[in-house]
């Protein structure tokens, strides 16, 4: 097994594959059924690390920078995964950046003016009745669009076009413009740093944990299609899936772990805890950081939900064919209604990891982010058109948009530049996706 | 075909009209079951428009339908289904974008235990049933777009037989086919008129479907000329029909019979 995966990675390096050697390549992946548009991003993705690792001069594959960057994703990620609902059913979402704003500026009033009063400050209720509340609204504004949306027959782009306005007004008028800080010591948890992670010990257990239900999930899949008798992939091929997927789920635990509490948060800690300072400096592991769990929860969800829920397969029947689909018996409209829905409890979700990230809840909070999510969603796959996309496509996508963003941060480059390179990267993104589509065919 | 007394399906006095034009307008058709009933009449005769609304698309402005004798409402096309009308589309509607399986089920997938979907239960009924329908078919896991048009017809039938329909209509069936395929679904609606199944056939293209027909309708600028047995008229006394609104005399004329002078 560890030679079939040595030989192929071989063959691909070595660039001189020769007939039998390229046929190997295609059996593999017919044999793993390795999506290659996905396989596509990933090579995308480490080509944009390495390139900017070499251009910094080594800063950017650092534990503390994938770290960050980690970090960074995990809101547009969180937002990405509702978009690609919201696309595939020929809709589109432009209020994202001001719901994520509004239910943070919500969230932020809540814990640190009206809940405080009741419980006193940094009760452990606080960040629950938090988040429940802006989840609710959320969820509350997303219904009212998907409603006027499916049952007024306004199109969503001029719903949430209004939307965009009117929740970044409403996002004002909660404070009067003023921003709300800090947040609630539970609740930052939520934003990542030394506190919100989760340290060595229970990264690995996370990590393990995901390696048994990729086992699993393998073997899942393969008694159900010998229950019905149908092809198998070769036994060589599940184990392969199965490295893989744990080489890169412990490897990222790894490099999580890597990354060691600042000196002087560890100073502190070693003071508080009558630690003796040692010679070499305490080296305390950060892990796996809160948001970035919770983005990867969401987007396990996310993907039951589009894949094995009657649910999201309407989504994807609808944005196929949307006639079809009513004509199938399909609620349609409270379909749509339900996705929008379920777009404003993730903006929500993502408001709390940002607003917990910043320890504060500002006016600006989301802006610009309706069309970082649109453009992870499009880089990752989900087509305009309707009737395609996934969940983890945009996910990846995500991470590729914060890379780029991240990486010309390291660079020094002027965030008025930063904004045209991500332009052109997603319009060349589409441009390779359209070419890709039309060979496909 | 046997006769009966209660229809089927009786369409009575059906109108509906779009924005003041009359699409259909006082319009009755009956079906027996085990009968096949072709609808004929130009594009634009008004002919899909009335059997959107026994199928539920649309919702008339005026009119009765009664399935086996007993007025029913029908508003959508779940509706529809509850009564075991089954449609196949002339634009075939089938979602591109998924997999037979997927098609076949759409709108009423089988659920596991945990109200997840199932998958694997779904296709391997599919495969089933496709494998009696069309035994060549062995595409399942790739998404429809990819299917020839007369897989596709294949995978639409297949949907209205996995439920059990007792009223199949099927608007231009063999219209995106070849000859071969043709030829199959011909075939295949013997076999289901056999099953008791009642068939509305639908069609601009009299060659298309007399054959298959115990009965006609001619439809024009949305009125019924007439019917007749196809026993009983020639396929040049219907083409009159439609296309001059004649009556023949083994025909039984309609409100929109031309008017003998």
């Amino acid at each position: 097994m560890a030679e079939t995966i040595q030989s192929t990675t071989n063959s691909k390096t070595s660039g001189a594959a020769g007939q039998a050697e390229g046929s190997f390549v295609a059996r593999f992946f017919r044999a793993t059924e390795i999506d290659t548009r996905m396989l596509g991003m990933i090579g995308a993705l480490l080509i944009i690390w390495v390139g900017f690792h070499i251009l910094t001069g080594g800063l950017f594959l650092t534990p503390r920078n994938l770290w960050n960057l980690s970090v960074q994703t995990a809101s547009v990620a969180v937002m990405a995964t509702g978009m690609v609902l919201v696309i595939v059913t020929r809709n589109i979402d432009l209020s994202v950046g001001s719901i994520l704003g509004f239910t943070g500026m919500v969230m932020g009033v809540l814990q640190a003016r009206l809940l405080p009063e009741l419980f006193g400050f940094n009760h452990p209720a606080i960040w629950i009745i938090t988040l429940a509340g802006g989840i609710a609204i959320g969820a509350l504004i997303g219904t009212l669009q998907g409603s006027i949306i499916a049952f007024l027959g306004v199109p969503s782009f001029i719903v949430t076009l209004g939307g965009l306005l009117i929740w970044r007004g409403a996002t004002w008028f909660v404070t009067s413009g003023q921003t709300v800080a800090p947040m609630d010591v539970n609740f930052r948890l939520m934003g990542g740093g030394t506190e919100g992670s989760i340290g060595a010990t229970w990264s690995w257990i996370v990590g393990i944990i995901a390696c048994l239900a990729i086992i699993a999930a393998i073997i899942n899949a393969r008694r159900q299609r010998k229950r019905f008798s149908f092809p198998r992939r070769p036994i060589w091929a599940e184990y392969v899936l199965v490295a893989l997927g744990c080489i890169v789920v412990l490897g990222a635990v790894s490099i999580a772990n890597d990354y060691y509490w600042p000196i002087a948060i560890a100073r502190r800690y070693a003071e508080a805890n009558n630690i003796a300072w040692p010679e070499g400096g305490l080296l305390i592991s950060q892990g796996i950081a809160i948001p970035v769990l919770m983005a990867i929860a969401v987007g396990i969800v996310m993907t039951f939900i589009a894949t094995r829920l009657r649910f999201g397969r309407y989504v994807f029947a609808i944005g196929g064919n949307p006639e079809a689909a009513e004509l199938a018996g399909i609620k349609t409209r409270w379909v749509t209604v339900k996705i929008f829905a379920l777009m404003g409890v993730l903006c929500a979700i993502a408001a709390a990891i940002s607003t917990a990230r910043l320890n504060a809840a500002t006016n600006a909070q989301g802006e610009l982010d309706e069309l970082y999510t649109i453009a992870a969603a499009v880089i990752g796959g989900t087509s305009l058109a309707g009737g395609m996309g996934s969940i983890a496509g945009a996910m990846l996508g995500a991470l590729v948009m914060q890379s780029l963003q991240s990486g010309m941060v390291l660079l020094g480059i002027d965030s008025p530049f930063q904004r045209i390179v991500v332009g052109m990267v997603l319009v060349t993104a589409v441009w390779l996706d359209t070419v890709y589509r039309s060979r496909a065919k | 075909m046997t006769e009966q007394t209660t229809p089927l399906v009786e369409m009575k006095n059906i109108s509906i009209s779009f924005g003041g034009i009359h699409a259909v307008e006082n319009a009755s058709v009956d079906l027996f079951p085990g009968e096949v009933v072709a609808l004929l009449g130009h594009n634009g005769a008004g002919k899909s428009t009335l059997i959107k609304i026994l199928s539920g698309a649309y919702k008339r402005d005026n009119g009765d339908i009664m399935i086996n004798g007993e007025t029913v409402d029908i508003r959508n096309p779940r509706d529809a289904k509850k009564y075991g009308i089954e449609t196949i589309y002339q634009t075939l509607a089938v979602a591109d974008n998924v997999d037979a399986a997927a098609n076949l089920y759409l709108g009423r997938e089988l659920q596991t235990k945990w109200g997840t979907l199932d998958d694997v239960a779904m296709e391997a009924s599919a495969r089933e049933v496709m494998g009696r329908l069309n035994p060549n078919f062995k595409r399942f896991k790739e998404p429809v777009k990819a299917l020839s048009g007369g897989q596709r017809q294949s995978v639409a039938i297949a949907r209205a037989i996995l439920f059990d329909a007792r009223i199949l209509i099927m608007d231009e069936p063999t219209a995106a086919l070849g000859p071969q395929e043709t030829a199959q679904v011909g075939d295949l609606i013997k076999q289901l008129k056999r099953e008791g199944i009642g068939i509305f056939l639908i069609s601009h293209d009299i060659h298309d479907v007399f054959d298959l027909a115990d009965r006609v309708f001619v439809m024009k600028n949305g009125k019924v000329v007439g019917h007749a047995r196809t026993g009983d008229v020639t396929k040049d006394e219907v083409l009159g029909m439609i296309i001059l609104g004649k009556v023949p005399p083994g025909a039984t004329p309609g409100p929109g019979a031309m008017k003998v002078v």
